[in-house]
């Protein structure tokens, strides 16, 4: 194998087919900008949940003693052992109650951690600050109006909360842009290896005099077709790495120098999610375009 | 043995310096039993040196064709021979050659070239066949951007030649061919004569067992003609068989080799030096 020689034949098609391998580029970069991007949305949704929310539909939170001052409910002092065992017993005595899980102080400290540790408030709090809670999980998710008229006025119950409500909203949103997002990053895909497979249809067809001679002085098939492949593929890894870069530039400008100031309650991904998937952005652009050439080149390049 | 070659020695023997008229008698009595003559050559040549090709019963039918391109084709061809493979346009001449380039699949018999099996010559050993063939065409398919060395050097290039043995073969073969000193010309500045040279050059220069020449004097002047059929005349003492499709009456009747005419598929005449044909 002279690299040399397959180098500059990669050079030379690349530069004839200069339009074609631009377009290629293109729509490879938004096609996995769009990828990527809706991997990190995803990721994100995932961050937003925390740890309690595909497990259980209802939160009972109970009194701290710091709530007796700022919480209506709780003024009669924090929850007493005897309160939290009567409130265990009538929750497991309910029907419509699948499963009831008691979080500690400490639990909750660590849960709330590993949801919004980079935040500023959670450098401030310890978990005596935290509440201790049941959850709760509902044989059927809408019937939450009955725990919550049941425990709602009790002593030493701060809040029963819907836990969906709050979020449900905005993870629809966001669900729909991912499908949204995906739905463009399929079309551009597609997009993408037809123009891939019409670059190498021209590009076979105007090296076919040199193909010709390959074919007859002996060339095996593999040093007839690894210009064109690698031609697909180096296309298909510029276009990933403008991917990497919109990626990244996303996470710069819009979400780590703009959407962070806008809403703080929300703990958004770092850095290491965004890095964690450019290797997987490079390699798709790298081996997608190098297949689709290669099965173009089934049909345009007789060996 | 002398037996069986003697009426075709006697005809040779009438042939050697007669008049026109006597090869169009010849060409008559072999086509009409072109067969028995192959069968006879067979059995002569068997005791001589290794076959380069071998066709045994060879038909090739194309799709949606009713007509065979090549019917029931037997002959076999030495090292070191000289052949030239005439026939009028249609006969069967290019599928005979594509046959042998494994370009194409015979549909019934088999083919042997250089030993091989091509109808069991797995796919991926066809490049490696072809690396002991040489090719040459009419319309020579020279790459007009590269140099004349550049075009003989793409042929070893291609087939992954180590670049100190290619900067050594392509000036040498370029010196063989007569063209010593051009090799930084571009084909389109060459005429067509010192074209083809260039085309037998880089067909020649990873020294082929093999030379397949379809008509390599066809878009040239008599004169010049000449010079190219030298030139293969002079590869052909190397060793190298040679195999050649034409229609050039002068020059078969000229070099006097052995002559393999096809008509509609089928093999008609196959004469140890031979002349074009009776038709003319």
């Amino acid at each position: 194998m002279r690299a040399q020689f397959v180098l500059s034949e990669i050079g030379v098609g690349l530069r004839r087919n200069l339009t074609m391998t631009f377009a290629v580029i293109v729509s490879v970069a938004l096609s996995l900008a769009l990828f990527g991007g809706s991997l990190l949305m995803r990721e994100q949704v995932g961050t937003m949940k925390g740890y309690w929310y595909d497990k259980v539909n209802v939160s009972i939170y109970l009194c701290n003693k710091n709530d007796a001052e700022t919480q209506p409910a709780c003024a009669r002092g924090a929850v007493t052992e005897d309160q939290k065992k009567q409130i265990r017993a009538d929750l497991e005595k309910m029907p419509i109650v699948q499963d009831v899980q008691f979080e500690t102080t400490d639990e909750a400290y660590k849960h709330y951690k590993e949801q919004f540790g980079k935040s500023p408030i959670a450098s401030f709090l310890t978990p005596d600050q935290m509440q201790e809670s049941f959850r709760v999980k509902l044989r059927d998710p809408a019937k939450y109006q009955v725990v919550s008229s049941a425990f709602a006025q009790r002593a030493g119950v701060q809040e029963v909360e819907d836990q969906r409500k709050t979020l449900e909203p905005l993870l629809n949103l966001l669900n729909g842009m991912n499908i949204a997002a995906l739905g463009v990053m399929a079309l551009m895909l597609v997009v993408a290896l037809m123009l891939i497979v019409n670059t190498v249809r021209v590009s076979a067809f105007s090296r076919r005099r040199e193909t010709g001679i390959m074919r007859l002085v002996g060339a095996s098939s593999f040093y007839i077709q690894i210009p064109f492949i690698m031609e697909a593929a180096f296309a298909g890894l510029l276009g990933a790495g403008f991917a990497c870069v919109l990626l990244v530039g996303g996470q710069y400008f819009l979400v780590n120098n703009w959407l962070v100031h806008q809403i703080d309650v929300i703990q958004f991904i770092g850095w290491d999610a965004v890095l964690a998937k450019l290797p997987l952005v490079l390699a798709i652009g790298l081996l997608m375009p190098a297949l689709a050439a290669f099965v173009a080149l089934w049909r345009y390049l007789k060996v | 043995m002398s037996g069986t070659l003697s009426p075709m020695g006697r005809v040779i023997g009438v042939n050697a310096g007669c008049p026109l008229r006597v090869h169009e008698w010849f060409g008559r009595v072999t086509h009409t039993d072109g067969r028995r003559t192959t069968r006879l050559r067979a059995a002569t040549r068997s005791t001589r040196g290794a076959l380069v090709i071998r066709f045994d019963n060879v038909s090739k039918s194309y799709p949606k064709q009713n007509r065979p391109a090549l019917r029931d084709v037997s002959l076999e061809i030495d090292k070191g021979e000289f052949v030239f493979l005439v026939g009028s346009s249609g006969s069967g001449k290019s599928t005979f050659l594509r046959l042998l380039l494994r370009e194409e699949r015979a549909t019934h018999g088999q083919v042997h070239v250089l030993g091989k099996d091509l109808a069991r010559l797995s796919h991926w050993k066809v490049p490696h066949m072809r690396r002991q063939l040489g090719t040459v065409f009419q319309d020579f398919r020279l790459l007009p951007n590269k140099t004349v060395g550049q075009n003989v050097a793409f042929a070893l290039e291609v087939i992954g030649k180590p670049r100190g043995e290619i900067r050594k073969a392509v000036p040498q073969v370029l010196e063989l061919v007569g063209l010593g000193g051009k090799e930084e010309r571009m084909p389109g500045e060459l005429s067509g004569g010192e074209q083809q040279r260039v085309a037998i050059a880089r067909a020649f220069v990873n020294r082929p067992l093999l030379l397949i020449a379809d008509e390599p004097t066809g878009n040239l002047d008599p004169q010049t003609s000449v010079g190219i059929m030298k030139l293969l005349d002079r590869i052909n003492r190397t060793g190298t068989t040679v195999i050649m499709a034409t229609h050039d009456q002068q020059i078969v009747d000229q070099m006097r080799k052995r002559v393999i005419e096809l008509e509609q598929g089928r093999l008609v005449r196959d004469q140890a030096r031979g002349v074009y044909g009776y038709q003319h």
